[in-house]
Protein backbone atom coordinates (compact mmCIF):
# COMPACT_ATOMS: atom_id res chain seq x y z
CA UNK A 1 0.00 0.00 0.00
CA UNK A 2 2.42 2.37 0.98
CA UNK A 3 6.62 1.71 -0.20
CA UNK A 4 9.32 3.70 0.40
CA UNK A 5 12.68 2.61 -1.07
CA UNK A 6 15.87 4.09 -0.30
CA UNK A 7 14.23 7.59 -0.14
CA UNK A 8 16.23 10.57 1.15
CA UNK A 9 15.03 14.26 0.97
CA UNK A 10 17.96 17.32 1.53
CA UNK A 11 16.62 20.59 2.20
CA UNK A 12 20.40 22.39 2.51
CA UNK A 13 23.17 20.77 1.92
CA UNK A 14 25.61 22.59 4.55
CA UNK A 15 22.43 21.02 7.27
CA UNK A 16 22.84 16.49 5.90
CA UNK A 17 19.70 15.18 4.78
CA UNK A 18 15.99 15.48 6.36
CA UNK A 19 15.64 11.90 5.68
CA UNK A 20 18.58 9.73 4.82
CA UNK A 21 18.10 6.54 2.31
CA UNK A 22 15.10 5.21 4.78
CA UNK A 23 13.13 2.16 3.29
CA UNK A 24 9.59 1.47 4.84
CA UNK A 25 6.48 -1.29 3.39
CA UNK A 26 3.07 -0.89 4.62
CA UNK A 27 0.72 -3.39 4.44
CA UNK A 28 -2.89 -2.10 3.25
CA UNK A 29 -5.01 -2.10 6.29
CA UNK A 30 -2.16 -1.93 8.93
CA UNK A 31 -2.17 0.67 11.67
CA UNK A 32 1.76 2.05 11.42
CA UNK A 33 3.17 4.62 14.09
CA UNK A 34 6.21 6.78 13.79
CA UNK A 35 7.59 8.31 16.31
CA UNK A 36 10.69 10.26 16.89
CA UNK A 37 12.13 13.49 18.25
CA UNK A 38 11.52 17.00 16.97
CA UNK A 39 13.78 17.13 13.95
CA UNK A 40 14.13 13.41 13.20
CA UNK A 41 12.38 13.92 10.08
CA UNK A 42 8.75 12.51 11.05
CA UNK A 43 7.12 15.51 9.04
CA UNK A 44 9.40 15.56 6.16
CA UNK A 45 8.31 11.77 5.99
CA UNK A 46 4.56 12.67 5.91
CA UNK A 47 4.88 15.95 3.23
CA UNK A 48 6.57 13.32 0.77
CA UNK A 49 3.92 11.12 1.14
CA UNK A 50 1.28 13.99 0.23
CA UNK A 51 3.62 15.39 -2.06
CA UNK A 52 3.98 19.12 -1.05
CA UNK A 53 7.52 17.99 -1.19
CA UNK A 54 9.24 15.67 -3.59
CA UNK A 55 12.13 13.13 -2.60
CA UNK A 56 16.04 14.24 -3.64
CA UNK A 57 16.67 10.89 -4.30
CA UNK A 58 14.92 7.26 -4.22
CA UNK A 59 11.31 6.00 -5.36
CA UNK A 60 7.87 6.38 -3.18
CA UNK A 61 4.69 4.07 -4.46
CA UNK A 62 1.77 5.15 -2.67
CA UNK A 63 -1.46 2.88 -3.78
CA UNK A 64 0.20 1.76 -7.21
CA UNK A 65 0.76 5.51 -7.85
CA UNK A 66 4.68 5.73 -8.59
CA UNK A 67 5.41 9.21 -7.70
CA UNK A 68 8.51 9.55 -9.86
CA UNK A 69 5.89 9.39 -13.04
CA UNK A 70 3.22 11.76 -11.44
CA UNK A 71 3.17 15.11 -13.19
CA UNK A 72 1.90 18.17 -10.85
CA UNK A 73 -1.49 18.29 -12.37
CA UNK A 74 -2.22 14.84 -11.24
CA UNK A 75 -1.09 15.86 -7.45
CA UNK A 76 -4.83 16.54 -6.78
CA UNK A 77 -5.70 13.58 -8.18
CA UNK A 78 -3.28 11.64 -5.44
CA UNK A 79 -4.22 13.57 -2.21
CA UNK A 80 -8.05 12.57 -3.36
CA UNK A 81 -6.90 9.15 -2.57
CA UNK A 82 -5.53 10.33 0.82
CA UNK A 83 -7.03 11.63 4.11
CA UNK A 84 -4.55 13.53 6.02
CA UNK A 85 -5.24 14.73 8.91
CA UNK A 86 -3.12 17.91 10.74
CA UNK A 87 -1.99 18.69 14.24
CA UNK A 88 -3.26 21.93 13.96
CA UNK A 89 -6.76 20.50 12.38
CA UNK A 90 -6.50 23.27 9.60
CA UNK A 91 -10.42 23.42 9.68
CA UNK A 92 -12.01 26.62 7.91
CA UNK A 93 -13.24 29.26 10.76
CA UNK A 94 -16.02 30.51 8.72
CA UNK A 95 -17.41 27.15 8.08
CA UNK A 96 -19.35 25.12 10.12
CA UNK A 97 -19.02 21.81 10.83
CA UNK A 98 -21.08 20.19 8.54
CA UNK A 99 -19.77 22.89 5.75
CA UNK A 100 -16.33 22.12 6.66
CA UNK A 101 -16.50 17.91 6.13
CA UNK A 102 -18.72 18.80 2.91
CA UNK A 103 -15.80 21.08 1.75
CA UNK A 104 -13.65 17.72 0.69
CA UNK A 105 -16.46 16.51 -1.18
CA UNK A 106 -17.96 19.64 -2.62
CA UNK A 107 -14.05 20.16 -4.08
CA UNK A 108 -14.43 17.23 -6.32
CA UNK A 109 -17.35 17.70 -7.69
CA UNK A 110 -20.18 15.20 -5.86
CA UNK A 111 -23.83 16.51 -5.47
CA UNK A 112 -25.57 18.59 -2.82
CA UNK A 113 -27.71 15.65 -2.30
CA UNK A 114 -25.41 13.07 -1.71
CA UNK A 115 -23.16 15.27 0.35
CA UNK A 116 -26.37 15.54 2.47
CA UNK A 117 -26.60 12.04 2.42
CA UNK A 118 -23.01 11.41 3.18
CA UNK A 119 -21.56 13.56 6.36
CA UNK A 120 -24.03 12.89 8.83
CA UNK A 121 -22.94 9.19 8.48
CA UNK A 122 -19.18 10.35 8.84
CA UNK A 123 -20.21 13.06 11.56
CA UNK A 124 -21.59 9.99 13.39
CA UNK A 125 -18.28 7.83 12.85
CA UNK A 126 -16.45 10.36 14.72
CA UNK A 127 -19.08 10.77 17.33
CA UNK A 128 -19.94 14.51 16.25
CA UNK A 129 -23.74 13.73 15.65
CA UNK A 130 -25.73 16.67 16.31
CA UNK A 131 -23.21 19.22 16.44
CA UNK A 132 -23.19 19.58 12.54
CA UNK A 133 -24.23 23.39 12.63
CA UNK A 134 -21.46 24.63 15.11
CA UNK A 135 -18.53 26.44 13.91
CA UNK A 136 -14.79 25.33 14.80
CA UNK A 137 -14.57 28.22 17.42
CA UNK A 138 -17.06 26.83 19.37
CA UNK A 139 -15.86 23.14 19.94
CA UNK A 140 -13.04 22.08 21.80
CA UNK A 141 -9.73 21.00 20.69
CA UNK A 142 -10.59 17.02 20.30
CA UNK A 143 -13.78 17.52 18.51
CA UNK A 144 -12.25 20.17 16.07
CA UNK A 145 -9.41 17.35 15.39
CA UNK A 146 -12.35 14.86 14.79
CA UNK A 147 -14.20 17.32 11.99
CA UNK A 148 -10.85 16.98 10.34
CA UNK A 149 -10.61 13.37 10.70
CA UNK A 150 -14.11 12.95 9.20
CA UNK A 151 -13.19 15.65 6.81
CA UNK A 152 -10.34 13.51 6.28
CA UNK A 153 -12.45 10.08 5.38
CA UNK A 154 -15.49 11.44 3.97
CA UNK A 155 -14.30 10.65 0.85
CA UNK A 156 -13.49 6.89 1.87
CA UNK A 157 -9.44 6.95 1.29
CA UNK A 158 -7.93 4.02 1.30
CA UNK A 159 -4.96 5.57 3.19
CA UNK A 160 -5.34 8.26 6.08
CA UNK A 161 -2.12 10.01 7.25
CA UNK A 162 -2.39 11.43 10.56
CA UNK A 163 0.29 14.04 11.62
CA UNK A 164 0.57 14.24 15.34
CA UNK A 165 -3.20 14.72 15.38
CA UNK A 166 -2.98 14.63 19.24
CA UNK A 167 -0.49 17.05 19.73
CA UNK A 168 -2.44 19.89 20.74
CA UNK A 169 -4.95 17.77 22.89
CA UNK A 170 -5.53 17.16 26.72
CA UNK A 171 -5.15 13.33 27.29
CA UNK A 172 -8.97 12.53 27.11
CA UNK A 173 -9.43 14.32 24.26
CA UNK A 174 -6.27 12.59 22.32
CA UNK A 175 -7.80 9.14 23.27
CA UNK A 176 -11.08 10.05 22.11
CA UNK A 177 -9.05 10.93 18.78
CA UNK A 178 -6.93 8.03 18.60
CA UNK A 179 -10.11 5.48 19.58
CA UNK A 180 -11.96 7.34 16.14
CA UNK A 181 -8.59 6.38 14.42
CA UNK A 182 -8.62 2.79 15.15
CA UNK A 183 -12.14 2.26 14.65
CA UNK A 184 -11.36 3.93 10.49
CA UNK A 185 -8.66 1.19 10.56
CA UNK A 186 -11.40 -1.60 11.67
CA UNK A 187 -13.37 -0.63 8.52
CA UNK A 188 -9.73 -1.50 6.20
CA UNK A 189 -8.32 2.13 6.42
CA UNK A 190 -4.43 1.93 6.33
CA UNK A 191 -3.65 4.72 8.92
CA UNK A 192 -0.08 5.78 9.25
CA UNK A 193 0.01 7.94 12.51
CA UNK A 194 2.65 10.15 14.12
CA UNK A 195 3.06 11.38 17.61
CA UNK A 196 5.06 11.89 20.37
CA UNK A 197 2.00 10.83 23.11
CA UNK A 198 3.92 7.95 24.57
CA UNK A 199 0.51 6.81 26.18
CA UNK A 200 -0.64 6.16 22.72
CA UNK A 201 1.55 4.41 21.57
CA UNK A 202 1.59 2.11 24.58
CA UNK A 203 -1.73 1.62 24.74
CA UNK A 204 -2.20 0.99 20.73
CA UNK A 205 0.22 -1.92 20.88
CA UNK A 206 0.82 -1.70 16.67
CA UNK A 207 3.45 -1.53 14.63
CA UNK A 208 5.99 1.32 15.79
CA UNK A 209 8.91 2.99 13.57
CA UNK A 210 11.32 5.09 14.87
CA UNK A 211 13.12 7.52 12.87
CA UNK A 212 16.48 8.91 14.24
CA UNK A 213 18.20 11.93 12.45
CA UNK A 214 16.30 11.19 9.64
CA UNK A 215 17.10 7.09 9.49
CA UNK A 216 14.80 4.44 10.76
CA UNK A 217 16.24 3.85 14.03
CA UNK A 218 13.91 0.67 14.24
CA UNK A 219 10.57 -1.00 12.90
CA UNK A 220 9.25 -3.81 15.17
CA UNK A 221 5.58 -4.75 14.80
CA UNK A 222 3.19 -4.73 18.82
CA UNK A 223 5.58 -2.36 20.05
CA UNK A 224 5.29 -0.12 22.83
CA UNK A 225 7.38 3.67 23.14
CA UNK A 226 9.54 2.65 25.96
CA UNK A 227 10.63 -0.45 24.35
CA UNK A 228 12.42 2.24 21.37
CA UNK A 229 14.33 4.24 23.67
CA UNK B 1 -21.09 4.98 -20.26
CA UNK B 2 -22.36 5.37 -16.08
CA UNK B 3 -18.80 6.67 -15.47
CA UNK B 4 -18.82 8.79 -18.04
CA UNK B 5 -22.04 10.49 -17.43
CA UNK B 6 -21.51 10.50 -13.09
CA UNK B 7 -17.99 12.52 -14.08
CA UNK B 8 -20.21 15.01 -16.63
CA UNK B 9 -22.13 15.69 -13.82
CA UNK B 10 -19.26 15.98 -11.24
CA UNK B 11 -17.69 18.34 -13.81
CA UNK B 12 -21.35 20.45 -14.36
CA UNK B 13 -21.38 20.43 -10.55
CA UNK B 14 -18.00 21.72 -9.74
CA UNK B 15 -18.82 24.26 -12.99
CA UNK B 16 -21.84 25.74 -11.03
CA UNK B 17 -19.87 25.82 -7.43
CA UNK B 18 -16.91 27.54 -9.42
CA UNK B 19 -19.52 30.30 -10.15
CA UNK B 20 -21.30 30.69 -7.03
CA UNK B 21 -18.03 30.78 -5.23
CA UNK B 22 -16.78 33.78 -7.37
CA UNK B 23 -20.47 35.43 -6.93
CA UNK B 24 -20.23 34.91 -2.87
CA UNK B 25 -16.46 36.04 -3.07
CA UNK B 26 -17.62 39.12 -5.05
CA UNK B 27 -20.00 40.24 -2.16
CA UNK B 28 -17.37 39.87 0.51
CA UNK B 29 -14.47 41.59 -1.28
CA UNK B 30 -16.66 44.66 -2.62
CA UNK B 31 -14.43 46.88 -1.17
CA UNK B 32 -11.59 45.76 -2.48
CA UNK B 33 -13.54 45.47 -6.02
CA UNK B 34 -14.71 49.30 -6.22
CA UNK B 35 -10.88 50.28 -7.38
CA UNK B 36 -11.11 47.20 -10.06
CA UNK B 37 -14.34 48.12 -11.32
CA UNK B 38 -14.35 52.09 -11.39
CA UNK B 39 -11.15 51.83 -13.80
CA UNK B 40 -12.48 49.36 -15.68
CA UNK B 41 -16.00 51.76 -15.89
CA UNK B 42 -13.54 54.56 -17.31
CA UNK B 43 -11.83 51.98 -20.06
CA UNK B 44 -14.90 50.90 -21.52
CA UNK B 45 -16.21 54.71 -21.57
CA UNK B 46 -13.35 55.94 -23.23
CA UNK B 47 -13.68 52.60 -25.61
CA UNK B 48 -16.96 53.70 -26.17
CA UNK B 49 -16.65 57.08 -26.58
CA UNK B 50 -14.06 56.62 -29.55
CA UNK B 51 -16.52 54.32 -31.21
CA UNK B 52 -19.73 56.94 -31.10
CA UNK B 53 -17.04 59.57 -31.90
CA UNK B 54 -15.60 57.84 -35.14
CA UNK B 55 -18.52 56.76 -36.34
CA UNK B 56 -19.99 60.41 -36.07
CA UNK B 57 -17.00 61.39 -37.90
CA UNK B 58 -17.54 58.98 -40.64
CA UNK B 59 -20.90 59.35 -41.09
CA UNK B 60 -20.12 63.11 -41.42
CA UNK B 61 -17.47 62.55 -44.08
CA UNK B 62 -20.26 60.28 -46.06
CA UNK B 63 -22.61 62.55 -45.76
CA UNK B 64 -20.73 66.16 -47.02
CA UNK B 65 -19.46 63.36 -49.61
CA UNK B 66 -22.61 62.05 -50.99
CA UNK B 67 -23.41 66.01 -51.61
CA UNK B 68 -20.21 67.02 -53.66
CA UNK B 69 -20.47 67.15 -57.10
CA UNK B 70 -18.80 68.47 -59.68
CA UNK B 71 -20.58 70.84 -62.12
CA UNK B 72 -19.65 70.96 -65.65
CA UNK B 73 -21.61 74.37 -67.89
CA UNK B 74 -21.74 73.70 -71.25
CA UNK B 75 -22.22 76.94 -73.72
CA UNK B 76 -25.56 77.51 -75.34
CA UNK B 77 -24.15 77.22 -78.95
CA UNK B 78 -23.41 73.68 -78.58
CA UNK B 79 -26.06 71.05 -80.06
CA UNK B 80 -27.97 68.57 -77.99
CA UNK B 81 -26.05 65.44 -79.74
CA UNK B 82 -22.63 67.36 -78.53
CA UNK B 83 -24.04 68.00 -74.77
CA UNK B 84 -25.01 64.08 -74.51
CA UNK B 85 -21.83 62.79 -76.19
CA UNK B 86 -19.70 64.66 -73.53
CA UNK B 87 -22.20 63.32 -70.74
CA UNK B 88 -21.55 59.72 -72.33
CA UNK B 89 -17.68 60.35 -72.42
CA UNK B 90 -17.65 61.45 -68.66
CA UNK B 91 -20.14 58.21 -67.34
CA UNK B 92 -17.06 56.15 -68.82
CA UNK B 93 -14.42 57.59 -66.52
CA UNK B 94 -13.41 54.97 -63.88
CA UNK B 95 -13.93 57.43 -60.70
CA UNK B 96 -17.53 58.71 -61.91
CA UNK B 97 -19.82 56.87 -59.59
CA UNK B 98 -23.12 58.78 -61.21
CA UNK B 99 -23.33 61.66 -63.82
CA UNK B 100 -26.56 63.74 -64.72
CA UNK B 101 -27.17 65.95 -67.27
CA UNK B 102 -29.62 69.36 -66.80
CA UNK B 103 -30.99 71.06 -69.59
CA UNK B 104 -30.88 74.71 -69.59
CA UNK B 105 -34.46 74.80 -68.59
CA UNK B 106 -33.79 72.06 -65.75
CA UNK B 107 -30.14 73.73 -64.57
CA UNK B 108 -32.57 77.04 -64.23
CA UNK B 109 -35.05 75.34 -62.32
CA UNK B 110 -32.66 73.58 -59.85
CA UNK B 111 -31.04 77.64 -59.30
CA UNK B 112 -34.18 78.70 -58.66
CA UNK B 113 -35.10 75.80 -56.29
CA UNK B 114 -31.35 76.42 -54.35
CA UNK B 115 -31.55 80.14 -54.46
CA UNK B 116 -35.43 80.10 -53.06
CA UNK B 117 -34.81 82.49 -50.40
CA UNK B 118 -33.65 85.35 -52.39
CA UNK B 119 -36.13 86.75 -54.11
CA UNK B 120 -33.53 89.70 -55.31
CA UNK B 121 -31.73 87.06 -57.00
CA UNK B 122 -34.57 85.23 -58.56
CA UNK B 123 -36.35 88.38 -59.92
CA UNK B 124 -33.22 89.28 -61.62
CA UNK B 125 -32.93 85.82 -63.16
CA UNK B 126 -36.86 86.18 -63.97
CA UNK B 127 -36.04 89.28 -65.83
CA UNK B 128 -33.57 88.09 -68.33
CA UNK B 129 -33.52 85.28 -70.67
CA UNK B 130 -32.83 81.99 -69.19
CA UNK B 131 -28.36 82.97 -68.19
CA UNK B 132 -28.13 79.63 -66.45
CA UNK B 133 -26.01 76.99 -68.62
CA UNK B 134 -26.65 73.08 -69.34
CA UNK B 135 -25.04 71.30 -66.76
CA UNK B 136 -23.74 68.25 -66.42
CA UNK B 137 -23.49 67.02 -62.76
CA UNK B 138 -20.85 64.62 -61.79
CA UNK B 139 -20.43 62.78 -58.65
CA UNK B 140 -16.91 61.12 -58.12
CA UNK B 141 -16.07 57.93 -56.46
CA UNK B 142 -13.33 58.91 -54.39
CA UNK B 143 -13.23 62.48 -53.59
CA UNK B 144 -9.36 62.07 -54.09
CA UNK B 145 -8.92 61.04 -57.00
CA UNK B 146 -10.90 63.73 -59.65
CA UNK B 147 -7.82 63.98 -61.28
CA UNK B 148 -8.72 62.05 -63.75
CA UNK B 149 -11.76 63.76 -64.06
CA UNK B 150 -10.01 67.32 -64.38
CA UNK B 151 -7.84 65.76 -66.91
CA UNK B 152 -10.94 65.10 -69.16
CA UNK B 153 -12.55 68.23 -68.62
CA UNK B 154 -9.45 70.29 -69.22
CA UNK B 155 -9.01 68.36 -73.02
CA UNK B 156 -8.75 71.45 -75.46
CA UNK B 157 -11.76 69.70 -77.70
CA UNK B 158 -13.96 69.26 -74.35
CA UNK B 159 -13.07 72.52 -72.85
CA UNK B 160 -14.24 73.79 -75.81
CA UNK B 161 -17.64 72.79 -75.19
CA UNK B 162 -17.67 74.64 -71.72
CA UNK B 163 -19.07 78.05 -71.34
CA UNK B 164 -17.29 78.15 -67.82
CA UNK B 165 -14.74 76.64 -66.14
CA UNK B 166 -16.16 73.47 -63.72
CA UNK B 167 -16.54 73.82 -60.12
CA UNK B 168 -15.14 71.70 -57.65
CA UNK B 169 -17.16 72.63 -54.65
CA UNK B 170 -13.56 72.91 -53.37
CA UNK B 171 -14.53 74.19 -49.49
CA UNK B 172 -16.44 71.11 -49.21
CA UNK B 173 -13.26 68.98 -50.54
CA UNK B 174 -11.01 71.27 -47.71
CA UNK B 175 -13.77 70.47 -44.90
CA UNK B 176 -13.72 66.59 -45.85
CA UNK B 177 -10.10 67.16 -45.38
CA UNK B 178 -10.48 68.33 -42.04
CA UNK B 179 -12.64 66.03 -40.75
CA UNK B 180 -11.16 62.92 -41.90
CA UNK B 181 -8.00 64.48 -40.25
CA UNK B 182 -9.79 65.02 -37.20
CA UNK B 183 -10.96 61.09 -37.42
CA UNK B 184 -8.00 59.90 -37.53
CA UNK B 185 -6.17 61.78 -34.81
CA UNK B 186 -9.74 60.97 -32.90
CA UNK B 187 -8.80 57.20 -33.80
CA UNK B 188 -4.94 57.15 -32.92
CA UNK B 189 -6.59 58.80 -29.52
CA UNK B 190 -9.11 56.50 -29.00
CA UNK B 191 -6.62 53.73 -29.29
CA UNK B 192 -3.91 54.47 -27.50
CA UNK B 193 -6.39 55.90 -24.39
CA UNK B 194 -8.22 52.60 -24.17
CA UNK B 195 -4.63 50.05 -24.38
CA UNK B 196 -3.28 52.65 -21.73
CA UNK B 197 -5.91 52.15 -19.33
CA UNK B 198 -6.54 48.55 -20.31
CA UNK B 199 -2.71 47.82 -18.94
CA UNK B 200 -3.98 50.09 -15.96
CA UNK B 201 -7.30 48.01 -15.45
CA UNK B 202 -4.86 44.71 -15.87
CA UNK B 203 -2.69 45.77 -13.08
CA UNK B 204 -5.31 47.22 -10.81
CA UNK B 205 -7.09 43.72 -11.43
CA UNK B 206 -3.67 42.05 -10.54
CA UNK B 207 -3.70 44.10 -7.34
CA UNK B 208 -7.18 43.14 -6.82
CA UNK B 209 -7.07 39.46 -7.33
CA UNK B 210 -3.56 39.25 -4.99
CA UNK B 211 -5.34 40.86 -2.42
CA UNK B 212 -7.92 38.24 -2.59
CA UNK B 213 -5.30 35.21 -2.69
CA UNK B 214 -3.64 36.71 0.26
CA UNK B 215 -6.95 37.23 2.33
CA UNK B 216 -7.66 33.47 1.30
CA UNK B 217 -4.43 31.98 1.40
CA UNK B 218 -5.23 29.29 4.37
CA UNK B 219 -8.49 28.25 2.68
CA UNK B 220 -6.45 28.28 -0.40
CA UNK B 221 -3.56 25.87 1.19
CA UNK B 222 -6.43 23.87 2.67
CA UNK B 223 -8.54 23.43 -0.58
CA UNK B 224 -4.90 22.07 -2.60
CA UNK B 225 -4.07 19.46 0.53
CA UNK B 226 -7.85 18.06 0.02
CA UNK B 227 -6.75 17.47 -3.69
CA UNK B 228 -8.84 20.68 -5.11
CA UNK B 229 -7.70 21.15 -8.56
CA UNK B 230 -5.84 24.32 -10.10
CA UNK B 231 -9.15 25.33 -11.98
CA UNK B 232 -11.10 24.87 -9.08
CA UNK B 233 -9.38 26.95 -6.94
CA UNK B 234 -8.29 29.44 -9.44
CA UNK B 235 -12.12 29.47 -10.91
CA UNK B 236 -13.87 31.58 -8.34
CA UNK B 237 -10.87 34.51 -8.84
CA UNK B 238 -12.00 34.50 -12.89
CA UNK B 239 -15.65 34.47 -12.39
CA UNK B 240 -15.13 37.61 -10.26
CA UNK B 241 -13.21 38.96 -12.44
CA UNK B 242 -16.03 38.16 -14.86
CA UNK B 243 -18.61 40.29 -12.52
CA UNK B 244 -16.54 43.11 -12.53
CA UNK B 245 -16.42 43.45 -16.38
CA UNK B 246 -20.21 42.61 -17.17
CA UNK B 247 -20.88 45.76 -14.01
CA UNK B 248 -18.30 48.11 -15.90
CA UNK B 249 -19.84 47.22 -19.29
CA UNK B 250 -23.61 47.90 -17.94
CA UNK B 251 -21.82 51.20 -16.07
CA UNK B 252 -20.14 52.42 -19.37
CA UNK B 253 -23.28 52.09 -21.29
CA UNK B 254 -25.57 53.68 -18.43
CA UNK B 255 -22.59 56.64 -18.43
CA UNK B 256 -22.87 56.89 -21.69
CA UNK B 257 -26.61 57.36 -22.31
CA UNK B 258 -27.14 59.51 -19.24
CA UNK B 259 -24.88 62.17 -21.28
CA UNK B 260 -26.61 61.96 -23.88
CA UNK B 261 -30.36 62.46 -21.87
CA UNK B 262 -28.61 64.98 -20.35
CA UNK B 263 -27.44 67.03 -23.14
CA UNK B 264 -29.87 65.82 -25.77
CA UNK B 265 -31.50 69.42 -26.20
CA UNK B 266 -27.89 71.03 -26.57
CA UNK B 267 -27.07 68.30 -29.11
CA UNK B 268 -30.04 68.86 -31.43
CA UNK B 269 -29.18 72.42 -31.52
CA UNK B 270 -25.74 72.49 -31.94
CA UNK B 271 -23.63 71.82 -35.25
CA UNK B 272 -20.17 72.43 -34.95
CA UNK B 273 -19.92 73.38 -38.70
CA UNK B 274 -20.37 70.52 -40.93
CA UNK B 275 -20.22 67.92 -38.06
CA UNK B 276 -23.55 66.10 -37.02
CA UNK B 277 -22.88 65.94 -33.29
CA UNK B 278 -26.89 64.65 -33.54
CA UNK B 279 -25.82 61.68 -35.38
CA UNK B 280 -23.96 60.21 -31.99
CA UNK B 281 -27.31 60.66 -30.44
CA UNK B 282 -29.13 58.77 -33.17
CA UNK B 283 -26.18 55.92 -33.81
CA UNK B 284 -25.61 55.38 -30.42
CA UNK B 285 -30.00 54.11 -29.75
CA UNK B 286 -29.85 52.47 -32.86
CA UNK B 287 -26.79 49.97 -32.45
CA UNK B 288 -27.20 50.19 -28.44
CA UNK B 289 -27.85 46.37 -27.96
CA UNK B 290 -24.76 45.93 -30.35
CA UNK B 291 -23.03 48.48 -28.00
CA UNK B 292 -23.51 46.81 -25.15
CA UNK B 293 -22.89 43.34 -26.16
CA UNK B 294 -19.54 44.89 -27.53
CA UNK B 295 -19.30 46.50 -23.76
CA UNK B 296 -19.75 43.14 -22.13
CA UNK B 297 -17.60 41.42 -23.65
CA UNK B 298 -14.69 43.45 -23.69
CA UNK B 299 -15.37 43.90 -20.22
CA UNK B 300 -15.82 39.76 -19.76
CA UNK B 301 -12.22 39.89 -21.79
CA UNK B 302 -10.35 41.94 -19.86
CA UNK B 303 -11.09 40.34 -16.57
CA UNK B 304 -11.14 36.83 -17.87
CA UNK B 305 -6.86 37.72 -19.39
CA UNK B 306 -5.93 39.45 -16.24
CA UNK B 307 -7.43 37.68 -13.64
CA UNK B 308 -5.63 34.53 -15.49
CA UNK B 309 -2.62 36.34 -15.58
CA UNK B 310 -2.69 36.95 -12.03
CA UNK B 311 -3.58 33.71 -10.86
CA UNK B 312 -1.04 32.03 -12.81
CA UNK B 313 1.54 34.76 -11.13
CA UNK B 314 -0.06 34.32 -7.63
CA UNK B 315 -0.87 31.28 -7.47
CA UNK B 316 1.92 28.62 -7.56
CA UNK B 317 1.01 25.05 -7.67
CA UNK B 318 4.45 23.73 -7.87
CA UNK B 319 5.67 21.25 -5.66
CA UNK B 320 9.17 22.02 -4.68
Amino acid sequence: MILLDRVSKTYNRSLGPSLDRISIHVEPKEFVIVVGQSGAGKTTLLRLLTREERPSSGKIIIGGIDYDKLKDKDIPLLRRKIGVVFQDFKLLPNKNVFENVAFALEIVGIGSKEIKHTVPKVLDIVNLKGKEKRMPHELSGGERQRVAIARAIVRQPRILIADEPTGNLDPKHAWDVIKVLEKINRFGTTVLLTTHNVDVVNKLKRRVITLEHGKVASDRANADYEAES
Amino acid sequence: MVKRSVTLQRKWTTFLRIIHTGMVNFIRNTSLAVAAIAVMVVTLTIMLFSIIANQTFSNTVVQITDRIDISVYLKDTNTEEQNLAVVEQIDELPNVKSVRYLTKDQALERYVDQNSGNEALLLAVSQTDNPIPATVLVKPVDLNKIEDIRSFLTKTEIAALQSDEPSYSGDRKEAIDKITGATNVLQRIGITAVAVFTVICALIIFNTIQMAIFNRRDEITIMRLLGAKTSYIRGPFVVESIIYGILAGVLSILIINSAFLATSNALQASSLGLLDINYASVYFSENFFKLLTLQLVAGILIGTVSSVIATRRYLKFKTK
